[in-house]
This record gives structure tokens, C-alpha cells and sequence, in this order.
């Protein structure tokens, strides 16, 4: 008995004299993830799954906690994180691209891009332009010919303001020279339940969700650079000859308010695209139909500035005074 | 749908047996604490399901779901705060019930009324699925909002005879509705203060204005408080008080069907429905003015209707991937998990794990009651915490359900503000309950007349698509119809006053 109190007292005595000489490898406690929606959106679900291994000793070796700080699409969250959010590096943010970007250009929060250090990124989903199944436009070309034909008479609905929805019937507006009606609803799926109903005569919405909808939808083109290996058979709007680029695909991934300590940034830079790539996290998001994009670092730098770049000329109109 | 009864079965295994049991317990917790409301519920049990089998997962997310809608009932019976908002309506006559000493009883009412709505709820979903699947995506923008100015014209049942007050704290509740960035048009509204940007969400505004008032009440009497009644449990109430229910039946049938419907329709949730069920009810019933002094029938209106939409929510949701209700949304995450992907494919190539599944939902409705009936038996140990210890719990309970909603201080100040605020209108005789449904309703009505008049515009033109319309008319009948209905009470209270006051100038002249 006296020896095992020995022993634990030695031990007690051995873990503070660590503490002391040397400060403990980051991360020495549970980080929490600020996630911007709702507990229960794409964006918190997606969140959920692919930081449930960061436990690992591979990984950070301590968990990820999401705390979820919803409200105005995301900029309630944002502004909470560059106001008033830790720099200690125990508060990782979830971003959104592009409506970090669109946000940050329109309504004049208190974040700009530069506000935040990219750290990796897991998901890209584009926007799919979707007409009910009925509907008597087959094509682009029909979608275009019609809305020529009727200006402004052609709603289009998406899951909000300036979010890539909203981008994406802006691009195609400018590049088909066409005047549409954009409807912003409350989230994608009321946006899918206007579709079908024929309350609206067509969308722009995520591709994963729309690829799950088939059914009852058409989807005429998808709003990226490539074909998307979900939906093989559907052209992108540059294959059909309109000029819609990347602008409006919905990435997502973790990032750091600017001022966070280099080894924490150092850190979860290196751990996190791994963990992305982790066996059971690529099998949940295929499982749920959540399209996976791991880049590191240096890419997802490359992603929010040419997104910048892009938007800031597309949503010059739209800017505030 | 039949398939359901043979998958009842399935259920019989441990794990399911478990996640029913676990899932009524925990729902009923989660229901009661204000501020973890059904739909917080179910997204925090998400992740967790990650590590089940689907069954078992979607058997723990339905169950929690049916009894956190359920659970709120025990709050606003025993301490006049809407444990979730589904039951502010319960809260109504639940209240006056339990400070009479007949706390017991509505609990009873609230989980039996509870059961039968739920099981109705379920049988839509197993019986007539196609049919209202295909009517709820009828409604659109103009009928969404019909449906929300339906709801406003129970305003004039809210007021307890001070019709004006009502509807003034009806707008009031609208304008509240209104702070922060409009969704259509992206402007700030009444952003004075960097608070308010994201706008006040409905959970902090409804404890705000429940819990304050009634925890500074509680405060300016603590004095006066010589001897406090001693509530002890009763025996031998419960039966008599289920065999009321033969008395209710046309409320319980009225409260059914306006709850499938309301749980069908994407955009409006359980609060809708129980407002909507307890002011019709009173319309129709014989002694209207015994509402909101513990009348059980008004218990019965609320808890059967929000628990009937419960099941209800589920129906556009597992045909078209079209959520009924904010909780059925995040519900949504707990089937795509697994790779169930809403559609017909559920019902054929996954039918093993929807079927049992939606058996599941059937019985955990009676687990749900179960575990509120023992908890009902028990609840005279809440009704006898001294008041003092009760102001300090509900502070507490309101400070922590708050801050949960969206982890923000913020809201917590704005709880109080608008605790404050609604304590000053109470002195001053204004009800609450329209201030509360205008933050509800607001919003609806709000977006969906916008969304309309854009469509509208690029189409027939606002009139036409607000005004034509199987459904639109019917609902403005409707409306039209309540509004006169309780104007016409209003002036026979007029009446019957001046009479009585006219009777007694006679007698003492």
C-alpha cells in the first residue's frame, strides 16, 4: 500500500516537473471547431464527420469539439471569430467559400479574406442548374433561348443571399447575356421543394443534393471546370459554351483567425489534410453523398485568393455604399 | 405501407430495445430543459449514430424527437416556461392547472393527449403517405403565408379580452422578428448594436419572455409568502382523468388533423400547430372564457396537435427529401449517414431499415408516454421547491438554455432585455402570448410575401397569385372566418359587461 502511494506521488511529482521544463507540444487540450449554420446543415454535418478521427494520436491526438455560432448566412460567426475569438490556436474556424468571399465584398463585416489563415480544405460541392422534371426546358440552350425570349420573366431560386447559388445565377446571367429573377429561399432544401412543386421554374443547387433527387428533377449543367464523377453525364456550363468558371462551387474546410501561434498553424496544416483522407472519413462522406476535395495548405491559399480575385469583379455592382 | 406491422418485430432485438428506452428518458430531459428544444436534440445525437446500425440509430434520433416534443410539456405545466416551442400552447392552461393543485392531472392530459396525437401522427405517415406527400408540395410561397396569417388571427383567443393589447404586442413580436439581416434583401434592420446583427433567435426571445416576468413576479411576492401550499401526489387520478378524453374527442380529433396538416407543410413547426389547434378549439367550445384559467381541453389542443405533427413531419421527408420541420431536417443528416437517401428507393431497396424504422416511431410513442406518466407521478416535488430556490433554478435554466442555443453571451443579454421589457408590458396588462406568436409568425409571413411578390411579379402579378387558388382561398376563408369569429366575441363580452355593469348602477341607484 505505501509503496503504491509512493509510486503515484512520484508520478504526480514526475508530471509536474514535465509541465515545468518544457512547455507541452501543441495541441495539449481539445480544440474547438467554430462552425457558422446550424447545428444539422450540410456544413455541420460534413463538419461532424470529418473531424471525428482528430482524436488519434496521428491526428491532432486530441479532440475536435464543434461549437456552433449560426446567423445572418455565416457572418454572425465570422464576425465572432476575428472580433472576438482565441488566437491560442485552440479555436480552428469552419469556412465556406465563396460565401467568406461574397460576404466579405457586399455587406462590409469585420473580416476580409486577409482576416484568416487557410489551413486545409474537405469538400467541394458545385452548383447544378436544376428544372422540375415536367418542365418543357430540356437544355441550356432551351433555358437561354427562353429566358432571351422573356427577360426577367425566368425565376431561378437558391439557398440564400450571396451564397454560390446566388453566384451562380449571377455568372450565368452575364455570360448568356440574360436578364433572370433570382429567389433567395431559406436553405437548400426549401429551394428543392419550390422546384418540384413548379413554384419556381428552376434552381441553382448543390450537386450532391440534386445527384440524390434525380427523380424528380432534370439537371441540365453543373457550374465548374469539370465533369463531376457523380453525375457523369451532365455538361458543365463551359462544355455548352457559356463562360462559368469555378466561382460558385461551395468550398469547405478549416481555417485559423490570423495571430494563431506558427506551430499550432504548422500543426493542424500538416495533420489535417491526412485526416481528411482518413479510410473512415472518405467512406461517410461517400456513404452520404458528400463530395470530398482534400487540399493542403498552399492550395487552399491559392483557392480563397483566386476566388477573391474572381468574385470581387463579378459582385462590383453589387457592392455597398 | 402495411409492411410496417411485420417489421414490429425487429424491434424485439436488444440494441433497439435500448436505443427506444434511452431515447424516450433522454428526449423527455432534453424536451423539459428550456432551450435544448427537439431539435437541438437531434442534431447533438447525430454524430452518435455514427457508430450504430442505421435501425437502431434512426430508431434513437425518432424517439428522442417524439419525446423532446412531448418533454416541454413538463416545464410549461410546472414552471410557465415552454420547455421546447412546440409547447407554448400547453403552457397556457397547463400553468393555471398546476397552481390549483392539478399539476398531476395535466401532465397526465399532456402525455396521454401526447400519445394519441402521436400515434395519429405515425398512422398518416404508415396510411396516406402518397396523398399528403403530393399535398404538401402544393403549397408554395402564397399559401405559406396564408397559413401564417391563419395563425396571426389567433392573436384576438391570445388576449384574454384585451383585444387591442393583443395585437399590439402582436406587431410588437413581428417587429422583434424583424431585427437583423433580412434574408430576401440582405439589409440590416434595427442593428444599432453589433448584437443584434444576427437578429434575435426565437428560443432566447420566447425564454426571455416566459421565464423573466415570471421569475420577477415570483420576486416582488416572496414576502408575502407566509405558508406555501404542500402539493402531494394524488392516487387514483389518472383513470378518471384518461376517461376525460371521451369528453374531448372532438378536440382531439380537430387537434389531429390540424396537426398533420401543419406537420406536412415545410416551414411551419409544432408551435404553429398547437397555437392554431388551442385557439380553434376555444372558438368551438361551450364556455370559451374557461380557457386560460386550466381548462385541461386547452392541454389536450396543444400536446395533441404538436405530437401529431411529429410523425407527420416525417412523410415529405422520407418521399422527396423535403423536411416538415426544422427537426426533420436534421433528421435528414441521421438517414444520409447511413447512405439512406430520401426516395422511393427507401421504401424498396432499403425497406428493412424504413420499415422498422417508422415501427419504431409507432412504438416509441408509447415508451414517450410511459416515461412521462412516472415523471408526472413525481412532479409535486417540483411544484413544492420554496420559492426562492425556484427564482434561482429558472435564472439558471434560462441563463444556461440560452447561451446553448447558439453558444453566445449575446443572446443572453437580449434574454433578459426583452425578460425586462415584457415584465413592464405584463404590469401594464399586455399578454405575452402575441408578442411570442408574432416572433413565430413573423418571420413567415415575412418571407414567404416577399418570395411570392418576386414570383409573382415575373408571372401573373401579385394579386392574382396571392388571391387564386384552391387552397389560397380556402385558407383566406378561413382566416376571415376566425378574425370574425373572434371579434364577434369580443363584442358579446362588450355587451354582457356593459349589461352587468348597467344592471349593477340599477341596484345601487
Amino acid at each position: 500500500m505505501k509503496k503504491a502511494i509512493l509510486f503515484c506521488l512520484a508520478l504526480v511529482l514526475l508530471s509536474i516537473g514535465g509541465v515545468a521544463l518544457a512547455a507541452p507540444p501543441y495541441p495539449s487540450s481539445p480544440i474547438s471547431l467554430i462552425v457558422v449554420y446550424t447545428p444539422g446543415g450540410a456544413t455541420d454535418f460534413q463538419a461532424r464527420i470529418v473531424s471525428m478521427p482528430a482524436g488519434e494520436e496521428k491526428y491532432f491526438g486530441q479532440p475536435i469539439v464543434i461549437v456552433n455560432k449560426p446567423g445572418a448566412g455565416g457572418m454572425t460567426g465570422w464576425n465572432w471569430c476575428v472580433e472576438k475569438g482565441s488566437k491560442d490556436g485552440y479555436t480552428l474556424v469552419s469556412y465556406n467559400m465563396p460565401h467568406l468571399v461574397a460576404q466579405s465584398i457586399v455587406s462590409k463585416p469585420s473580416f476580409t479574406v486577409d482576416s484568416f489563415e487557410p489551413i486545409a480544405n474537405w469538400g467541394a460541392d458545385p452548383a447544378v442548374l436544376i428544372v422540375p422534371k415536367n418542365s418543357p426546358l430540356k437544355t441550356v440552350k432551351d433555358f437561354v433561348e427562353y429566358a432571351k425570349a422573356n427577360p426577367g420573366k425566368v425565376t431561378v431560386n437558391g439557398a440564400g443571399l450571396y451564397v454560390g447559388h446566388h453566384i451562380a445565377t449571377l455568372q450565368l446571367e452575364k455570360a448568356a447575356g440574360i436578364k433572370l429573377t433570382y429567389i433567395p429561399e431559406k436553405g437548400g432544401t426549401d429551394a428543392f421543394q419550390a422546384v418540384y412543386s413548379n413554384k419556381v421554374m428552376s434552381g441553382f443547387n448543390n450537386l450532391a443534393d440534386a445527384f440524390r433527387n434525380t427523380d424528380n428533377l432534370n439537371i441540365l449543367a453543373i457550374a465548374d471546370t469539370k465533369r463531376h464523377a457523380f453525375l457523369p453525364d451532365v455538361p458543365t456550363f463551359q462544355e455548352l459554351g457559356y463562360d462559368i468558371d469555378d466561382a460558385s462551387v461551395n468550398y469547405r474546410g478549416y481555417c485559423f483567425v490570423k495571430g494563431v501561434p506558427k506551430e499550432a498553424i504548422d500543426k493542424a496544416a500538416a495533420v489535417a489534410p491526412a485526416m481528411f483522407n482518413d479510410p473512415m472519413v472518405v467512406s461517410k462522406m461517400k456513404e452520404s453523398g458528400s463530395p470530398l476535395l482534400v487540399l493542403n495548405r498552399e492550395e487552399t491559399r491559392k483557392m480563397f485568393y483566386s476566388q477573391k480575385a474572381k468574385l470581387e469583379v463579378l459582385l462590383k455592382d453589387l457592392v455597398k455604399k | 405501407m402495411l409492411e410496417t406491422l411485420q417489421h414490429l418485430g425487429n424491434l424485439l432485438n436488444i440494441p433497439n430495445f435500448i436505443a427506444l428506452l434511452l431515447g424516450s428518458i433522454g428526449g423527455i430531459f432534453f424536451g423539459a430543459m428550456p432551450g435544448l428544444s427537439p431539435t437541438m436534440a437531434v442534431a447533438l445525437l447525430v454524430p452518435f449514430t455514427f457508430y450504430m446500425n442505421a435501425t437502431t440509430g434512426l430508431i434513437l434520433l425518432g424517439s428522442v424527437y417524439t419525446s423532446a416534443v412531448a418533454g416541454g410539456a413538463i416545464t410549461a405545466v410546472l414552471i410557465n416556461i415552454p420547455g421546447a416551442p412546440a409547447s407554448i400552447a400547453t403552457m397556457l392552461d397547463g400553468h393555471p392547472m398546476a397552481k390549483k393543485g392539478e399539476g398531476q392531472q395535466a401532465l397526465y392530459i399532456a402525455f396521454v393527449g401526447s400519445l394519441i396525437g402521436g400515434v395519429c401522427g405515425v398512422l398518416a405517415l404508415i396510411l396516406l403517405t402518397p396523398p399528403l406527400a403530393a399535398f404538401a408540395m402544393r403549397f408554395g410561397p402564397s399559401e405559406l403565408f396564408w397559413v401564417s396569417v391563419f395563425g396571426i388571427t389567433v392573436i384576438a383567443g391570445l388576449s384574454d379580452g384585451r383585444l387591442i393589447k393583443g395585437l399590439f404586442g402582436g406587431v410588437l413580436g413581428m417587429l422583434i422578428s424583424c431585427i437583423g439581416y433580412s434574408p430576401m434583401l440582405g439589409e440590416p434592420r434595427f442593428v444599432f448594436h453589433d448584437t443584434l446583427t444576427s437578429g434575435i433567435a426565437m428560443v432566447p426571445a420566447l425564454i426571455g419572455l416566459f421565464a423573466i416576468p415570471q421569475v420577477l413576479d415570483l420576486a416582488a411576492e416572496v414576502h408575502l409568502q407566509v405558508k406555501k401550499n404542500k402539493y402531494t401526489p394524488k392516487k387514483g387520478v389518472f383513470w378518471p382523468t384518461v376517461r376525460r378524453f371521451r369528453e374531448w374527442w372532438k378536440t382531439t380529433v380537430l387537434a389531429n388533423i390540424i396537426g398533420i396538416i401543419i406537420g406536412i407543410i415545410p416551414g411551419a413547426g409544432g408551435q404553429v400547430a398547437g397555437l392554431i389547434t388551442y385557439d380553434q378549439t376555444r372558438k368551438l367550445s361551450k364556455h370559451p372564457e374557461s380557457f386560460g384559467t386550466g381548462d385541461p381541453e386547452g392541454v389536450v389542443a396543444s400536446e395533441v396537435s404538436n405530437n401529431a405533427t411529429v410523425g407527420a413531419a416525417l412523410i415529405p421527408l422520407l418521399t422527396l427529401g423535403i423536411p416538415g420541420s426544422p427537426t426533420a431536417a436534421v433528421l435528414l443528416g441521421g438517414l444520409l449517414i447511413h447512405g439512406l437517401f430520401p426516395g422511393p428507393e427507401l421504401f424498396s431497396k432499403h425497406a428493412d431499415v424504413t420499415y422498422t424504422f417508422i415501427a419504431g416511431m409507432l412504438v416509441a410513442q408509447f415508451f414517450m408516454c410511459g416515461v412521462g406518466l412516472l415523471f408526472a407521478r413525481f412532479s409535486h416535488a417540483i411544484m413544492n421547491i420554496s420559492n426562492l430556490i425556484m427564482m434561482a433554478s429558472v435564472v439558471i435554466l434560462a441563463v444556461i438554455g440560452t447561451y446553448c442555443v447558439q453558444n453566445s453571451m449575446d443572446d443572453v443579454i437580449v434574454m433578459f432585455a426583452l425578460g425586462l421589457l415584457m415584465y413592464l408590458g405584463i404590469k401594464a396588462e399586455f399578454p405575452s402570448a402575441p408578442v411570442v406568436l408574432g416572433v413565430i409568425l413573423g418571420p413567415i409571413a415575412e418571407e414567404s410575401f416577399l418570395r411570392g411578390k418576386m414570383i409573382a411579379e415575373t408571372d401573373v402579378g401579385v394579386f392574382q397569385y396571392f388571391f387564386t387558388g384552391g387552397i389560397n382561398l380556402l385558407l383566406i376563408a378561413l382566416s376571415v372566418g376566425s378574425l370574425a369569429w373572434g371579434l364577434y366575441g369580443e363584442y358579446a363580452r362588450y355587451t354582457k359587461r356593459q349589461r352587468a355593469e348597467a344592471a349593477c348602477h340599477a341596484t345601487t341607484a
